[in-house]
C-alpha cells in the first residue's frame, strides 16, 4: 500500500433536503464521483475523482449540490505550501512531469487591471456610439507607407492582402482534436456571423468546415499536421506557430486516445498515434529560414493570403518581432504567458515566458522605433479577459486581440483545467463521442456571438468615451492611458504616465 | 400542429426532461416538495430510452393525426381536441390499458391513480413551451411544426 494519500482537493457538499435523487448529476459526470445507493436510497461522492468542473451543479435541477475546497490542511507553512507539497508527493509517486491545462492560475501581476483609460471632459466631446458614427472595423496586414495614383485618380499601388475584422477580435488557434468538433464548429459559425476570424490550431481543417473558409485562419506548426494546398488556400490568411504563450520553447502532445477516426484524417496521421509537434520547426533556424517558409506558404497561395507568425511573449520578444517584421511576414501575433493550453508542464506553463502587456508594448515601440510599424500587424493574446482589455490592448499598440480562453467560457467550460484528461464534461476538450455531443453548436454558436457582439458595444462605449470614433485612432493611442500603482520602470516599459500626472 | 421533438444527436440521456415533466404535471410550485414531500414520487410523461453506444431518446405523445389510443379507448375517455392534442380525462378512465397496447410508439404509461398518463403538451400548466422543451439543457428537445410529420 502506498503512504501517498492525497485528501481530495475538493468536496462535494449536497443538501439532502434538497436532493431528489433525480441521478443527472450521475449521468452528467464523466469523472465518475456520484452514483445512487439503492440500499440507502441516496446518492454518494466519490470526491477524489471530482475535478470542480461544476457540471453536476450546474444541472443539479434543485440547486442541491455546491463544490467546496477541502479544509483539510497540512500544518501551516508559507514557504511550503499545500499545493506545494501535494505536488512533491505526486511526482515521488509517479516520477512523472507534471501536467496541467489553460492558463497559469498563479497570481502574477496583470498589468491590465494597471492601467486606466481616459474619458473627455469639457474640452473635447465624447461620442455617443448609438446616434453618432463609430467603426469597430479592422483591416490586418502590411499597410503602404504612401499610395500612388495615375493621372486618372486610379490606384498604381498593389495593397498587399489583408484580412477584414467587423471588430479587432478573433478566436485563438485551438486545434481540432485538443477540442471537439462541436467547439470547432461553434467557433467556426460565430465566426462567420460576426465577420471576424477563428483559428484552426494545429490540426487541420475537418472538411465540414471548408464551407467557413472566409473566416478561418489555418495554421501551419511545427508538426506540419494537416496541412496541403487546398487546406492553405482554404482559409482567410495562414499563421506560421513558432511558440504557444503558456509553453514557450517546448512544442505539443496530443496523446493517441484522442486522435479517433476523424482527427486522424484530419491531421493526416494514424488513428490512435500520438500526435507530436516538435519545440521547434526543422527548418526554421533563422529569420532567413523562416522568411523562407513564409515565401513557401505565400507562393502556394498565389501571394493572395497574410502570413501570420505566431510567437510566445518572451524576454526578448521585441528583437524577436523585428526580425519577424522584416521576414516578409504580414501579421505578428503574440501569446503571452497567461494564455491556456490542453496541456502543458505546470513548471513551464506558471513560470515561463512575461506578461503579454509588457510584450505588446515593447514591440509596438521598438517596430515604430525602427519605422517597421506598418510593415505588420500585431496581434495580441493571452489572457484578455473583458472589452477594457481589448480597449487597453489597441491603445498599448495592438490591430486586434485574439481570445481563446473567454471564448471557451462562453462555451461552458468552467476552467477545471483538466482539458490533459480528455473527459471535459463540457463536451469542448475531449473527444469522446457521449460527452462531444453535451456541446450543441447551435447553443454554443450563439452564445459566443452574444459574448463578442457585447465586447463590441463596450468598445464603442469606451472609444466613444475618449472621443474617438474609430479603432485606427485608438490604436497605439498611449496619451489615453494611465498607470496606477507601477513602478517607474514598468511605466516607461509602457511608455505611459502614471494617473494623476 | 406544433409538436414535442427529440433531436437524437444531442439528447445526452440527463433524464432532467423527465424530472421537469413530472414536476410540471404535479400541481406543487416547489420541485423538492413535488419530489420529497409525497409518498408517491410524481411520474413523467417522457421517458429517455437509453440504449447501446450511448444512444439517448426521449419518447412522448406523437399525438397521430388519426391516433389508435383514441380508437382503442373503450370509454371516450382519450379524445383528441380541436389543436390537434390527444387527451385523456381521467374521470372516465377505467384503467383498461387497451390505449397502451394499441401505441405503436410506445409512449403511454399509467399514473398513481391507476389511469392513464400522457403528454398533453403541456396545455393544463405554465403555458407557452412544454417543460420538457424548456428545460433541456442541450436543446435536444424542440417544440415546432414539422408539417405533420410525428
Amino acid at each position: 500500500m502506498s503512504i501517498n494519500f492525497i485528501y481530495p482537493e475538493y468536496e462535494v457538499v449536497r443538501n439532502e433536503k434538497r436532493c431528489i435523487k433525480c441521478r443527472a448529476c450521475e449521468r452528467q459526470c464523466a469523472n465518475e464521483v456520484h452514483s445512487y445507493d439503492q440500499e440507502f436510497d441516496c446518492m454518494e461522492a466519490q470526491e477524489s475523482q471530482c475535478v470542480d468542473c461544476q457540471r453536476c451543479v450546474t444541472l443539479c435541477p434543485t440547486n442541491a449540490l455546491k463544490i467546496v475546497k477541502t479544509n483539510n490542511r497540512y500544518r501551516e507553512n508559507a514557504n511550503w505550501q499545500q499545493q506545494t507539497m501535494e505536488e512533491i508527493f505526486r511526482q515521488a509517486d509517479t516520477g512523472g512531469v507534471l501536467l496541467s491545462s489553460m492558463g497559469t492560475p498563479k497570481d502574477y501581476p496583470n498589468y491590465f487591471d494597471k492601467i486606466l483609460i481616459n474619458a473627455s471632459q469639457v474640452t473635447n466631446p465624447p461620442i455617443d456610439p448609438l446616434r453618432e458614427p463609430m467603426e469597430s472595423k479592422v483591416f490586418l496586414g502590411k499597410k503602404l507607407n504612401k499610395l500612388e495614383f495615375d493621372e486618372n485618380d486610379e490606384l498604381l499601388s498593389e495593397i498587399p492582402p489583408q484580412i477584414e475584422l467587423e471588430m479587432p477580435i478573433m478566436f485563438s488557434a485551438m486545434s481540432y482534436g485538443s477540442i471537439s468538433e462541436n467547439a470547432h464548429k461553434s467557433l467556426a459559425r460565430a465566426a462567420t456571423e460576426l465577420g471576424i476570424c477563428y483559428n484552426t490550431g494545429e490540426g487541420g481543417l475537418n472538411q465540414d468546415l471548408y464551407q467557413y473558409g472566409a473566416n478561418t485562419i489555418v495554421q501551419v506548426a511545427s508538426g506540419r499536421f494537416g496541412v496541403h494546398r487546398d487546406y492553405l488556400n482554404a482559409g482567410a490568411a495562414i499563421e506560421i506557430k513558432m511558440g504557444q504563450g503558456a509553453k514557450p520553447g517546448i512544442g505539443g502532445h496530443l496523446p493517441g486516445k484522442k486522435i479517433q477516426e476523424k482527427v486522424s484524417r484530419t491531421r493526416m496521421i494514424p488513428v490512435g498515434v500520438d500526435a507530436i509537434s516538435p519545440a521547434p520547426h526543422h527548418d526554421i533556424y533563422s529569420i532567413e529560414d523562416l522568411r523562407q517558409l513564409i515565401f513557401s506558404l505565400k507562393e502556394a497561395t498565389n501571394y493572395k493570403k497574410p502570413v501570420i507568425v505566431k510567437i510566445a511573449a518572451v524576454h526578448n520578444v521585441a528583437a524577436i518581432a523585428s526580425g519577424i517584421a522584416r521576414s516578409g511576414a504580414d501579421i505578428i501575433s503574440i501569446d503571452g504567458f497567461r494564455g491556456g493550453t490542453g496541456a502543458a508542464p505546470t513548471r513551464i506553463r506558471d513560470n515561463v515566458g512575461i506578461p503579454i502587456e509588457l510584450a505588446l508594448a515593447a514591440v509596438d515601440q521598438r517596430l515604430r522605433d525602427e519605422k517597421i510599424r506598418n510593415d505588420v500587424s500585431i496581434v495580441v493574446g493571452g489572457s484578455i479577459r473583458n472589452s477594457a482589455d481589448v480597449v487597453k490592448a489597441i491603445a498599448l499598440g495592438a490591430d486586434a486581440v485574439y481570445i481563446g480562453t473567454a471564448a471557451l467560457l462562453a462555451l461552458g467550460c468552467h476552467l477545471c483545467r483538466t482539458c490533459h484528461t480528455g473527459k471535459c464534461n463540457w463536451g469542448i476538450a475531449t473527444q469522446r463521442e457521449d460527452l462531444v455531443k453535451r456541446l450543441n453548436p447551435d447553443i454554443g454558436s450563439r452564445r459566443l456571438v452574444n459574448l463578442v457582439s457585447a465586447w463590441n458595444h463596450e468598445i464603442m462605449e469606451m472609444m466613444g468615451g475618449m472621443g474617438i470614433n474609430s479603432i485606427e485612432a485608438l490604436k497605439g493611442n498611449r496619451l489615453m492611458l494611465r498607470g496606477i500603482g507601477m513602478s517607474a520602470k514598468e511605466l516607461e516599459i509602457f511608455g505611459i504616465a502614471h494617473a494623476g500626472e | 400542429m406544433k409538436r414535442v421533438y427529440v433531436n437524437e444527436e444531442w439528447c445526452l440521456g440527463c433524464h432532467l426532461c423527465e424530472i421537469q415533466c413530472a414536476f410540471a404535471n404535479s400541481g406543487e410550485t416547489d420541485m423538492v416538495k413535488a419530489f420529497n414531500n409525497s409518498e408517491k414520487k410524481p411520474i413523467s410523461r417522457i421517458t429517455v430510452e437509453d440504449g447501446a453506444d450511448d444512444i439517448h431518446f426521449a419518447v412522448s405523445c406523437r399525438h397521430c393525426d388519426t391516433p389508435w389510443c383514441v380508437k382503442g379507448c373503450i370509454t371516450g375517455a382519450l379524445t383528441v381536441n380541436d389543436n390537434g392534442v390527444v387527451q385523456i380525462d381521467e374521470t372516465r378512465c377505467v384503467g383498461c390499458r387497451t390505449c397502451i397496447l394499441m401505441c405503436p410508439y410506445g409512449c403511454l404509461t399509467v399514473g398513481h391513480n391507476k389511469t392513464l398518463l400522457k403528454c398533453e403538451l403541456c396545455v393544463e400548466n405554465a403555458g407557452g413551451e412544454p417543460s420538457c422543451v424548456q428545460r433541456c439543457p442541450n436543446n435536444a428537445i424542440v417544440f415546432e411544426d414539422r408539417d405533420g410529420v410525428l
